[in-house]
Parts: C-alpha cells; sequence; structure tokens
C-alpha cells in the first residue's frame, strides 16, 4: 500500500527544519541514519522515534540507527521537555520517514518501470509484483533527500502500524546494563584532564581572600581558575581534582550574609513577598444568594523539591586556543541549542564557534545542573587551551546548587450548592516560577556567570502562557464541569532559592490541593469520592480513567480497616495532555506506608507500551517519594540538605507496588506520559491518608511532623 | 599525620581477573583507579560517601562502595566490577534478567545494582521479594525502576536454581 499524495500540513519541528536530509539519511550499508532533535533523558525516547522511523520506511528497527543530537548538524527541536517528545519530535519523524520512503519509492518505480502504487517495501527490499526489486540500500543517494518537506506523502494510519504500538526493548540499555560507557560522565578524550569546582559556603557569599598556593603545589594541578567569586581547579587526574578543590576550599576566606527566607514557616513568606499577581484563568461568574448552602476554602503547600538525580551534573569541555576560537562542549543538557547560545553569550563569543554535543546523562526530571555545569566545564578549559577537561558536581553541590522545583502555596475555594455540588470555584497560587533556563531569562542563566565578577543573579521566571500548559499555573484550572472559576497566581519577584522546572511543574501542587479539595468537598457531602467526580467530569475520557482506576483497584468492595485508606486523585496533564487517575492505598500503622498504586492512563496513541507504562510508574514512584520524604531544607544562609541522609528519597523496601493500565488510544493521536502521574499520585496518597487517618494533610511532605501538625488541637 | 597515602607510587590491583598496575596515591578512593586509571567506566559516582550504591563493587565477593574505599586497603583483594560478571556474549544471569526485564530507565544505579543483587544471589539463591528489596536498600534509584528491578532479580535467582539443577 502506498501513502497518498496529498499536503498534509508540517509539524511545527519540519517547519523549523525543512530539509529532510537534516532528519534522516539512507546509506547503502543498509541503515538509516535519523537525527531527531529531542534527546534521550533516560526516558527511552530514542527508542520510540527509532519504532516511528521504522513504522513508515518499512524496515526493522535494528537498521535504525540514531545519531547523537549536536548543535550544527542536528535540527534544532528545542527543549526535550514538557512530556512533548512524541508530539513533537515522533511527528516530525513520521512526517520526513513518510516522505523519504514516497521520494524513494519514486526512484525504484522509474528503475523498475513499475508505477509506484504497484510497489511494496519489505524490511528496505523494494519489491516489484513481478518479482524483481531493489531497496533503498542500493538507490541510497543523499541528493534525494537534499530538499524541503512538502508534506506530500500522507503518513499512515495508525490502523496499519505494525511496529508502532509494540514493546520494542529499549536500544541503549543493553549498554547501560552492562557498563559499558555511555554516559557523558564516561567521555575520555584524548588528554583529558579533570576539573572542579568550589563553590560558595552559602547563597550571597563574596570572595575575600584566597591562598592558591598549597593547591598549586599539589603534583598533577594544572591551573587554579578564579573569576570573582567562581572558584576552580583543573588537575591531570580526578583524584588530584578532587584534593587541590579541597585544600582550595580551606584557603579561600568568604563574607557571608543571610539570604534566605525563614524555613520555619516558609507559607508565610510565600504568601507576603512581593508578587506580580495575574489572573490566568476565568470562566462565568460567582453566584449570589440562595444557591450557595455554603462556602468552603483550604490551603495547602509544598516545599522546594531537589531533583536528585543518581548521577550529579558533568560536562565536558575543549577550548582549542583563542587563534581557533571553537569551544566544544559535550552535555547532558535538554537543549543543546539554548545552552550553545547562553554559553557564548556569557564567554563572550559568537554562537557559531560554539559547538554543543548532547551525551546521555543520569535521569533527567527537568531543569538541573546539566547547563550550569557546562558553563564551568568551559570556563576551565579555557584555562587550559587544547586540553578536554570534564567537570563533575559534588553530591552536595547537586542537591543545594541546582535548580530546585518550586516551594508554593495554593488555596482553593469553592461555593456550593445544598447537595454539595461545586457552583464556582476559585484556586490561587503563591510562589516562584517555573522556568529559569537558558533562553527564558533576562541574564544569563548559568549558576558560575553570577558568581564571577560582574555577573548577574540568575533573574525569577516569568510564567509561560497557560496555552502552553503555564508553570505555577499547570493544572489549575479545574477539569470538572464547574459553571464558574476563577484562577490567580501571585508570581515572586525575588527568587532567593534558584528555581525551575522539576518534573510537571506547577501540577504537582495544584493537583494535590484541587484533589485533595474535591475529597474534601465530597466528604462534606457525604458523598463518595468516585461518584463525586463522576458527577461534575463529563469528557468520556477523563471518566474511563477514573472508572478503570476506580475498579481496578476494587474501590467498590473496599472494607474500612483501621489505620489503613485508600483514596483517589485524577488530572488530565497540562488539562490538554494525557488523562491520568490513581488510587493510593495507604497504612498508617507505625508509619506511613504506600502499599499500592492503581493507575489509569488515557495517553491517546502509545507508541511504546512497556517503554510508557515505565514511565508512569517511575512518575508515580518518584511522586511518592516527593509526597512522603523530600523536602529542601535551609538556613538563612545555605541549604543544608546536602547529603542522601539530609534529602532522603523512597528506598527499594518503601516503594508500593504499582499497576499501571494504558487505556486503548481509540484512534487519539499520542500524548505524553512522562509527567502525568505525579499530581494525581499525591492526591491519592493525600486522600488515603485521610482516610486512614482521619486527618487532613494539607502541607507536603506527610512526615510525622506535618502529619502530627495538622491533627486538631 | 602519614603522608605516604598522598604521594603516587606504582601499585598492582587485582580486577576482573587480571593483575593490573596503576600509578597514584594511595589514598586514592578505588572508584577513580577503576575509571580513570583502568577505564573501567561502568562503576559510577553518585554521591562520594557510600549512601546511594552507585558505585558499588564486590571486593573479596562483597558488595563495597568503591567511591570511600581508598586504594591501600584492597591492594590484597579481589575486586570485581559490573564488567566482570560476564562475558560479552554471555552475560551474567542477573545482567540478562534485567535487559530481559526492562528494568531500567536511566540506568545510572544499575551498575551497583547489578552487583548488590549478584551479592545477594550467592548468598541466598531463593530470596523473597522482601529479602531483595531488603538487599537492595542501600541502593538509590531516582527513576523509579525499583519494582522491575525486584522482578528481575526473583527471576535471574529462579535461573541460577534451574541452571544448577541442570548441572546436577
Amino acid at each position: 500500500m502506498n501513502p497518498a499524495k496529498r499536503a498534509v500540513a508540517l509539524p511545527p519541528s519540519v517547519a523549523a527544519n525543512p530539509r529532510l536530509g537534516d532528519w534522516l539519511r539512507v546509506l547503502p550499508s543498509g541503515v538509516v541514519e535519523i537525527r531527531p532533535g529531542k534527546v534521550e533523558l533516560g526516558q527511552g525516547v530514542l527508542t520510540a522515534l527509532s519504532q516511528v522511523a521504522a513504522e513508515e520506511l518499512d524496515i526493522s528497527v535494528a537498521r535504525v540507527r540514531t545519531v547523537p543530537p549536536a548543535t550544527g548538524v542536528s535540527p534544532d527541536e528545542g527543549y526535550t521537555a514538557g512530556s512533548l517528545s512524541i508530539q513533537h519530535s515522533g511527528g516530525a519523524i513520521r512526517l520526513v520517514c513518510a516522505e523519504a520512503r514516497g521520494r524513494y519509492l519514486a526512484v525504484a518505480a522509474a528503475t523498475l518501470g513499475v508505477p509506484e502504487s504497484k510497489l511494496t517495501v519489505a524490511d528496505g527490499q523494494i519489491l516489484a509484483p513481478d518479482g524483481r526489486s531493489t531497496s533503498y540500500w542500493e538507490l541510497a543517494d543523499d541528493a534525494l533527500l537534499d530538499r524541503a518537506a512538502g508534506g506530500e506523502w500522507q503518513p499512515k494510519a495508525s490502523a496499519a502500524y505494525r511496529v508502532v504500538g509494540t514493546s520494542v526493548p529499549r536500544l541503549d540499555l543493553p549498554d547501560k546494563l552492562t557498563g559499558r560507557p555511555r554516559f557523558a560522565h564516561d567521555l575520555s578524550p584524548e588528554g583529558l584532564c579533570y576539573g572542579r569546582v568550589v563553590r560558595p559556603p552559602s547563597r550571597g557569599a563574596t570572595l575575600t581572600g584566597l591562598d592558591t598556593t598549597m593547591a598549586l603545589a599539589l603534583p598533577g594541578v594544572l591551573t587554579v581558575v578564579r573569576d570573582g567569586g567562581f572558584l576552580g581547579v583543573v588537575a591531570e587526574r580526578e583524584e588530584v581534582a578532587l584534593r587541590a578543590a579541597d585544600r582550595l576550599r580551606a584557603d579561600a576566606t568568604w563574607e557571608r550574609r543571610p539570604t534566605l527566607p525563614d524555613s520555619g514557616d516558609l507559607p508565610a513568606f510565600l504568601r507576603s513577598a512581593p508578587a506580580e499577581t495575574i489572573v490566568l484563568a476565568e470562566r462565568g461568574t460567582r453566584p449570589t444568594g440562595e444557591q450557595i448552602a455554603t462556602s468552603v476554602e483550604a490551603t495547602y503547600h509544598r516545599p522546594y523539591l531537589a531533583h536528585a538525580s543518581m548521577g550529579p551534573s558533568s560536562a565536558t569541555a575543549l577550548f582549542r586556543g583563542r587563534e581557533d576560537g571553537r569551544l566544544m562542549v559535550w552535555s547532558h543538557t535538554q537543549g543543546i541549542y539554548m545552552l550553545r547560545a547562553e554559553l557564548a553569550r556569557a564567554l563572550g563569543l559568537a554562537e557559531d564557534v560554539v559547538t554543543v554535543a548532547h551525551t546521555e546523562g543520569p535521569g533527567c526530571y527537568g531543569h538541573n545542573g546539566a547547563d550550569d555545569v557546562a558553563l564551568d566545564a568551559a570556563l576551565l578549559a579555557m584555562a587550559v587551551p587544547g586540553r578536554p577537561v570534564q567537570v563533575v558536581w559534588s553530591r552536595a553541590d547537586e542537591l543545594t546548587w541546582a535548580p530546585f522545583g518550586a516551594a508554593a502555596v495554593a488555596r482553593v475555594a469553592a461555593d456550593v450548592d445544598a447537595a454539595g455540588k461545586v457552583l464556582c470555584w476559585h484556586h490561587e497560587i503563591w510562589g516562584n516560577g517555573h522556568s529559569t533556563r537558558p533562553g527564558s531569562t533576562r541574564s544569563v542563566a548559568l549558576l558560575a556567570n553570577a558568581h564571577r565578577a560582574g555577573g548577574e543573579e540568575i533573574e525569577a521566571a516569568a510564567e509561560p502562557p497557560m496555552a502552553r500548559g503555564g508553570g505555577a499555573g499547570r493544572n489549575s484550572v479545574p477539569d470538572y464541569d464547574f459553571p464558574a472559576y476563577r484562577v490567580v497566581n501571585h508570581r515572586l519577584l525575588d527568587m532567593p532559592l534558584r528555581t525551575s522546572a522539576l518534573r510537571s511543574l506547577g501540577a504537582f501542587l495544584n493537583v494535590f490541593a484541587a484533589e485533595s479539595f474535591m475529597d474534601e468537598l465530597a466528604l462534606a457531602a457525604g458523598r463518595d469520592p468516585v461518584e463525586y467526580r463522576l458527577a461534575c467530569l463529563s469528557d468520556p475520557r477523563a471518566r474511563a480513567v477514573v472508572e478503570s482506576a476506580a475498579r481496578r483497584s476494587g474501590w467498590d468492595s473496599w472494607s474500612a480497616a483501621d489505620s489503613v485508606g485508600h483514596g483517589i486523585g485524577f488530572a488530565r496533564y497540562k488539562n490538554t495532555s494525557a488523562y491520568c487517575a490513581v488510587v493510593a492505598e495507604v497504612e498508617a500503622i507505625s508509619e506511613i506506608r504506600v502499599r499500592r498504586l492503581t493507575i489509569a492512563v488515557d495517553a491517546g496513541l502509545v507508541i511504546n507500551p512497556d517503554g510508557a507504562a515505565n514511565q508512569v510508574e517511575g512518575g508515580a514512584i518518584q511522586a511518592t517519594s516527593w509526597a512522603l520524604k523530600e523536602q529542601v531544607r535551609f538556613d538563612r544562609y545555605r541549604v543544608t540538605s546536602d547529603t542522601w541522609q539530609a534529602y532522603p528519597i523512597l528506598r527499594f523496601s518503601e516503594v508500593p507496588a504499582v499497576d499501571v493500565e494504558l487505556l486503548p488510544g481509540n484512534g487519539n493521536p499520542a500524548l505524553g506520559v512522562g509527567e502525568t502521574a505525579q499530581g494525581p499520585t499525591v492526591a491519592a496518597i493525600a486522600n488515603a491518608l485521610n482516610d486512614a487517618l482521619g486527618v487532613r494533610v494539607r502541607a507536603l511532605p506527610f512526615t510525622e511532623e506535618n502529619i502530627v501538625a495538622a491533627m486538631p488541637e | 599525620m602519614n603522608n605516604d597515602g598522598l604521594i603516587a607510587s606504582s601499585v598492582s590491583v587485582l580486577v576482573n581477573g587480571q593483575r593490573r598496575e596503576v600509578r597514584t596515591e594511595q589514598d586514592t578512593a578505588l572508584l577513580y583507579v577503576l575509571r580513570n586509571h583502568l577505564g573501567l567506566k561502568g562503576t559510577r559516582f553518585g554521591c562520594g560517601t557510600g549512601l546511594c550504591g552507585a558505585c558499588m563493587v564486590l571486593i573479596g565477593g562483597r558488595a563495597t562502595h568503591s567511591c570511600d574505599t581508598p586504594l591501600w586497603a584492597v591492594l590484597d583483594k579481589e575486586i570485581t566490577t559490573v564488567e566482570g560478571l560476564g562475558a560479552a556474549d554471555r552475560p551474567h544471569p542477573v545482567t540478562e534478567a534485567l535487559i530481559e526485564g526492562q528494568a531500567a530507565q536511566c540506568g545510572y544505579c544499575m551498575s551497583g545494582v547489578t552487583i548488590a543483587a549478584v551479592e545477594l544471589l550467592r548468598r541466598n539463591d531463593d530470596p523473597s521479594d522482601a529479602e531483595v528489596r531488603a538487599a537492595l536498600d542501600g541502593n538509590l534509584c531516582r527513576c523509579g525502576a525499583h519494582n522491575r528491578i525486584v522482578r528481575a532479580v526473583l527471576a535471574a535467582a529462579a535461573e541460577l536454581r534451574a541452571g544448577r539443577g541442570d548441572a546436577a
């Protein structure tokens, strides 16, 4: 079957990078190289995109080779973020591969003297009805794809898929499970030397004295770099760099000053700090008079959260020298082009002399230290021209200096009628923004630049528009059929601790708040929380995930027991992406334990079901860890949660059983799944905790301290 | 204070069955010897303080943090890294089971997890789910692949027991 020739709309990534040859190449050796601009973050996207390419080209996945993205050779697809890779890059790869197939078939038709419509393709072999054949590999010719995509070849209909929708094993896992070098940290180019940065002892500290004699005297130390309060060392061996950094730290004097708010009452700070107030969304008007039986409100809080990836951020940089001027950076950034622009800006270089090549990194859950460490490596590399310099952050720096997920307060209020039905909903948020990514801020958004002489503090982030999913406001707009609502955001203008994108952004708090409040309303009205939600949820896909999670968890046959409870949480991520409902079973006997999570997700077309289930389960387990344990701690000077003891995360023995059901796609387009479970999971746990203990805990995390504080006097 | 540990010298270590010469200070953490001097990049740096398990290797058969184990402490010991667990054409049963079960996301913690699991199965070839979790409690995973990992380790245990049965 041949795709019909009629123009289809170009996906945004293709419109921005139209040349087919920039996306893929057919090699005579029987391989198709694809060059997605999205990067592997440990989420399995390369495998999924390889499946999409294999599907459209009618080749086996084994023939697809993905080229690691690098500036100058890969299409600019912006950031790999927001659960959009399958939508953006998947849509692009689908279209360009369909078009490449069409162009090769046109040549094959001419060669074989057979109409295109009579040709079939089997793993790259192009077959005529009379048995004659050629192949992509025989016809391989870069000139065929040296043209702009026109959208004249319709990609396959999803009903025809054979590779997409199957659980192809992850292409990168054999390397990662046998210890083969694959991470940025494992790069070892010829002449590699090792850098370490000595960060200030506290936020806003000024370097007032430094004796470099002892550090420089260590055998193997190449140089010490000081630029204002940016301090680093380069050595021939990593162990020497570590010792030299310790020496420098001991031989530096800093003037410290308090810059951080009182962590003892963070909500009070968040609600009183200077802020810009905007109405994010509004519908209808607040009813008046006797319709309203009661008006209620509740306030919820989340602390700052750390990314806490298992591998600290790392980058390797090579500066070719003043004359040559070129700078090469290997990085596990989420956005190679944005990082390149920011590095050029920070270093006063032209963008075209900087190359950023993506190298896979440890699990990435948002804007972590990857971009920051790239500038660290570049600054140190510029001090030793011709030598590649690798920098790896310490665990303490990773937990204290990388951007954090923003602490925030959400107040939810509702006017309800006598049956408990919501007439008007009000959702109000206080907190810092959720993006200080390179490219989004006026000042240079890289940590070291703020410490250099003349460097500016990284400024507080702006709120992205709700049409793009919002930031602090993500999922603050109700998914329910409320006749009226109003959503207000107070974006703090100062940023005592740098905040940026962490998996699901504001949705984690907003869904926790809204879905906790829905339970509070249901219970106040004496109604079952599942029934109560369904009564105001008309979107059939939303209803399906709620009903499915309830059914699989045995919601209706639940028998109440002492200190054990169940609860539900639901959200459609960003109000426009995947639907997710979670039922949590929690025991609160000697400690709080999440026993089980039953999850239903509708993400439309799923490219790789096992990969999607893995992402949803992983997200839910991470959200469980956030909910039960996590909280960045700080005093007036510095972040104090700088070890795994001070910033504990969920361990194997504490992880709940997780059951993920992916609902049928029913022909709906693919939606990302990486973040969909975060909000519903914490809400389900909160509601189950209330069911178990009869205590409504509105402050995260659900530690003994916060639970006791929530108990009635 | 004895400064000998801070003067570089040549010493030999026994890694994955091979005796290898390295030149560094004897206070150097084994992790850097493995990764940089011997090019065995499979052992990962996670925290440097023995709290996360990413750097685990077998030392004399025991799963040990290489990030805070100094070189001088292992000179007479047999060290096995993740690269030494199986052959390229015949991965260790634990590795095979992890691949089969797609039991990872980013994979950064997995070398240490694999080492801890191998040590467990040498002690106990029929662990319960709870015993696997207890054995892996010192290995942190941030991506949330825990349950897949536990299932894979249980599958590997079953495989190992069956293999032993075949041999007998």
